[in-house]
């Protein structure tokens, strides 16, 4: 009795680093860092009518230890960058970042002295959502790039960059 | 006769040395004044003609525009009975930006007092509790200043970068 009857009943093979890569991608736990404006579409995207949870991350956590994608959507001064920069080291490995809209991505049209010029000149980033606000259908597109991150990168890597 | 215009006779006629002048904008008047004894007219105010509510303090830099001195404070106060306002502006020159604090008149003072100082670098005597309000306390310069720059002094870049 060969392995080819045996996978006939309904078993397959595969990677332990792609099945790992395959669970987190569809059960991604969102830490929503909603600060402006940019929030209000998060949470339209969240919500019913777009629904987030068609691609497994609609278990949004306020705690950062339960969570492993970060949702920056909103303007960050310079007062809010300090207690960003500590939620996201906050959150276990492995996580990611969105970066939502123009404000989080470049400061947007707020270029005066209290502005972050965008997040990234401080921690990581992986996907830059444009728009002000983007649309939710931007915010499911980013999630989906996110999902394609993981599972094209090594499931056990040790730091997130 | 409204009680901004009651107050202001009576300022004028018993304090005359201290007064610089007066102005009035869509029926609103007020009452440009030095900033030495400051506290003896906003005292009379509220003692004498009922303003028990300090509705806002707030400062303005004219920088060059050939007002009496560079800073003014705003002291916007209201008698609650009549429901009426009173404005008195207190200026206060470049080289030397200091003034009495209100905090001893109103409780609601020191807070406005302390975004002043944030915003304009305005100090009051007497405070007792002058730190920022709203920047970070490491944060260098006033931003509200006019001839700070719009973009500032470099303070959007110099945090610590996070996990990298
Ligand atoms: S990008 Fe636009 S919508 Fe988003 S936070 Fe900035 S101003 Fe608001």
């Amino acid at each position: 009795m060969g392995l080819d009857s045996w996978m006939a009943e309904g078993a397959m093979t595969t990677r332990v680093t792609d099945l790992v890569s395959w669970s987190r991608k569809n059960s991604m736990w969102p830490m929503p860092f909603g600060v402006a404006c940019c929030a209000i579409e998060m949470m339209a995207t969240l919500s019913s009518r777009y629904d987030l949870a068609r691609f497994g991350a609609e278990a949004i956590r306020f705690s950062p230890r339960q969570s492993d994608l970060m949702i920056v959507s909103g303007r960050i001064s310079l007062k809010m960058m300090p207690v960003l920069g500590k939620i996201w080291e906050q959150m276990p490995e492995p996580k990611w970042c969105i970066s939502m809209g123009a404000c989080a991505s470049c400061g947007g049209v707020f270029d005066t002295y209290a502005m972050i010029q965008g997040i990234d000149r401080f921690m990581p980033v992986h996907v830059y959502v444009p728009g002000c606000p983007p649309r939710p259908e931007s915010l499911i597109d980013a999630v989906i790039k996110i999902q394609e991150i993981i599972t094209t990168e090594r499931a056990n890597r040790a730091v997130s960059a | 006769m409204s009680l901004q215009d009651d107050v202001i006779a009576d300022l004028k006629a018993r304090f005359a040395d201290r007064v610089l002048g007066e102005g009035s904008h869509v029926g609103q008047r007020w009452l440009d004044v030095k900033r030495e004894g400051i506290l003896d007219l906003l005292r009379a105010c509220r003692d004498d003609h009922g303003c028990d509510v300090l509705m806002d303090l707030c400062g303005v830099d004219w920088l060059d525009k050939g007002m009496p001195e560079r800073f003014c404070v705003v002291y916007e106060l209201v008698n609650l009975k009549k429901a009426e306002h009173v404005r008195i502006k207190a200026w206060v020159p470049e080289d030397d930006p200091e003034i009495d604090t209100a905090s001893d008149l109103w409780k609601a003072a020191p807070w406005a007092e302390r975004e002043v100082y944030d915003m304009y670098g305005l100090t009051f005597r007497g405070h007792g509790d002058l730190r920022r309000i709203l920047l970070p306390d490491a944060y260098q310069g006033h931003p509200l200043r006019k001839d700070y720059p719009l973009v500032g002094h470099g303070e959007r870049q110099n945090f610590p970068r996070y996990g990298l």
